[in-house]
């Protein structure tokens, strides 16, 4: 457990430090408080996938693969296709992450991204049905690759680029030919997060590594064009007025990160 | 594999199904320092196969109790993605081969890593296998010799790794998934620089002794090739100034 305590715990001097120019109305890393890192994508990534995309906010670094299985239905949606997601933070991509089954923060951002992308019904899972007890399962991997703070944003955005990249597969006699595709899955919104973390009195975006070592409370607000479609708060508490701060804040960010996407 | 061989053919005039000759590598590229978390990392595009690995340590032994009062513990890692191969999405997690592969990766780099200098700790290796197209094991120790290279960890000398096999009845070097797959024999092999020493050898199908020896002198020449490239892109990484964006 060395790693994950050193990993956490942060030198009151560098606390110091952060609160002191936090007080200056600047942040450590010199943005503002609402400002993300530079955002970049980069899809089309793993050809073995049906769809892909590495998504890059800061340093942090986190791929999504999207692939299709032929699935049986869950009964009692036994028209509907499945999609699931998981995540792996991998032992490589921090100090702090261990090899070993999911823990609880590897369960979490796998399905705070899922509910995004299922809320925000980007993928029309009725049109998965091949035939009575056959439908397509959509496996949606997280791979966090590197962890300089927020991997939970850096996986949303990731994840739905990877659906924009998604093909189709061609199905015949109720089984996927691989390598062959009917079109794209064309997700109808894009759904992305916004986490933001209260330091002292103040509400960052986006918090860098350093930033979440000391954060008091830690909320995630997922947005698509104009809909709230998954919130998830973490540590700590928030009144009213800081959430309804935090949904404005997430849908201005989120239309960046959507400008982004589209782009 | 020996039901199926024979029936794609896998040399035609001369050539291999992706038009190489028989001692042509695939396309490799490597970048360092892909991983800022990571005390090194590297990344590796080989054929179809694209690998990190990141290297952390040495650190302090988990549990306690397995650490050596005299040397260093080389803990190492080979996973695949699920979303690895064309075919079906696999599970995740140890599987029965990548406890192998984890394990013979591991015992090259024992032979290099100057462990005694840092007894009672532990130095990890983690290899993520994103896209596979044959030869995995190959590129990981490749990609794994640069990051430890890049982590500033003592090693006696530098390891490249690449397989040769037989394919369509003739020997041939590097083998992609296709040549793989349907081939009669797949011989990995990682030698180190200086020394010339095989640190990996693993081997299936059926071969000659003089194949073999053939094999060993294609793979030798392999593997020289496969150090310059490893040497540039460490090179490349102290040299450049500004962060290049790396195209995964």
């Amino acid at each position: 457990m060395g790693d994950e305590v050193k990993d956490i715990i942060m030198s009151s001097i560098r606390r110091d430090i952060m609160n002191n120019t936090l007080s200056k109305g600047v942040r450590f890393d010199g943005r503002k408080f609402d400002e993300y890192r530079p955002i970049e994508v980069q899809r089309g990534v793993i050809k073995t996938a049906e769809g892909s995309a590495m998504g890059k906010i800061g340093e942090t670094l986190v791929l999504v693969a999207t692939k299709f299985d032929v699935v049986k239905p869950f009964s009692d949606r036994p028209k509907e296709g499945v999609m699931v997601t998981n995540s792996e933070l991998l032992p490589l991509a921090s100090p702090g992450f261990e090899p070993g089954p999911p823990n609880e923060n590897s369960i979490e951002v796998a399905r705070v991204v899922d509910r995004a992308l299922r809320s925000a019904e980007c993928v029309d899972l009725s049109s998965f049905f091949i035939e009575d007890e056959k439908v397509l399962g959509l496996y949606v991997d997280l791979y966090v690759l590197n962890h300089s703070g927020n991997y939970t944003d850096t996986a949303t955005l990731a994840a739905t680029a990877a659906l924009m990249d998604t093909k189709l597969p061609k199905i015949e006699g109720g089984k996927i030919i691989r390598g062959e595709y009917t079109g794209m899955l064309n997700p109808t919104k894009l759904p992305v997060t916004t986490t933001m973390v209260k330091v002292g009195e103040n509400w960052l975006v986006d918090p860098s590594r350093d930033e979440e070592r000391v954060l008091e409370t830690s909320m995630t607000i997922g947005t698509t064009e104009g809909h709230v479609c998954a919130m998830q708060k973490g540590k700590g508490s928030l009144s009213k007025d800081e959430l309804i701060t935090a949904m404005d804040i997430a849908f201005k960010r989120g239309d960046d990160i959507r400008n982004i996407l589209k782009g | 594999m020996a039901s199926s061989e024979g029936k794609i053919p896998l040399i035609i005039n001369g050539k291999r199904t992706d038009g190489r000759d028989m001692e042509d590598l695939r396309n490799l590229r490597i970048e360092v320092g892909v991983i800022p978390e990571a005390d090194g990392s590297a990344f590796v595009e080989w054929g179809g196969n694209k690998i990190v690995c990141g290297v952390y340590g040495p650190r302090e032994c988990i549990p306690r109790h397995g650490a050596s009062p005299y040397h260093a513990l080389i803990k190492c890692r080979y996973m695949m993605s699920p979303f690895a191969s064309l075919e079906e999405h696999s599970r995740s997690g140890p599987s029965r081969r990548s406890t192998e592969l984890s394990k013979v990766i591991r015992e090259v780099f024992e032979n290099l890593i100057i462990a005694e200098k840092f007894p009672n700790t532990q130095i990890d290796v983690y290899i993520d296998v994103l896209q596979a197209d044959g030869g995995t094991r190959t590129a990981s120790v490749t990609a794994a010799a640069v990051a430890l290279a890049n982590a500033g960890i003592p090693m006696k000398d530098m390891v490249a790794s690449v397989a040769v096999g037989k394919a369509g009845g003739m020997l041939a070097i590097d083998l992609n998934k296709l040549e793989d797959n349907f081939g009669q024999s797949d011989v990995p092999f990682a030698i180190s620089h200086r020394d010339r020493k095989v640190l990996l050898l693993q081997m299936d199908g059926l071969l000659t002794r003089d194949e073999v020896i053939q094999m060993l002198e294609m793979a030798e020449r392999g593997c020289d090739k496969v150090h310059e490239v490893q040497a540039d892109a460490l090179k490349r990484f102290y040299e450049k100034g500004e962060e290049e964006a790396v195209k995964w």
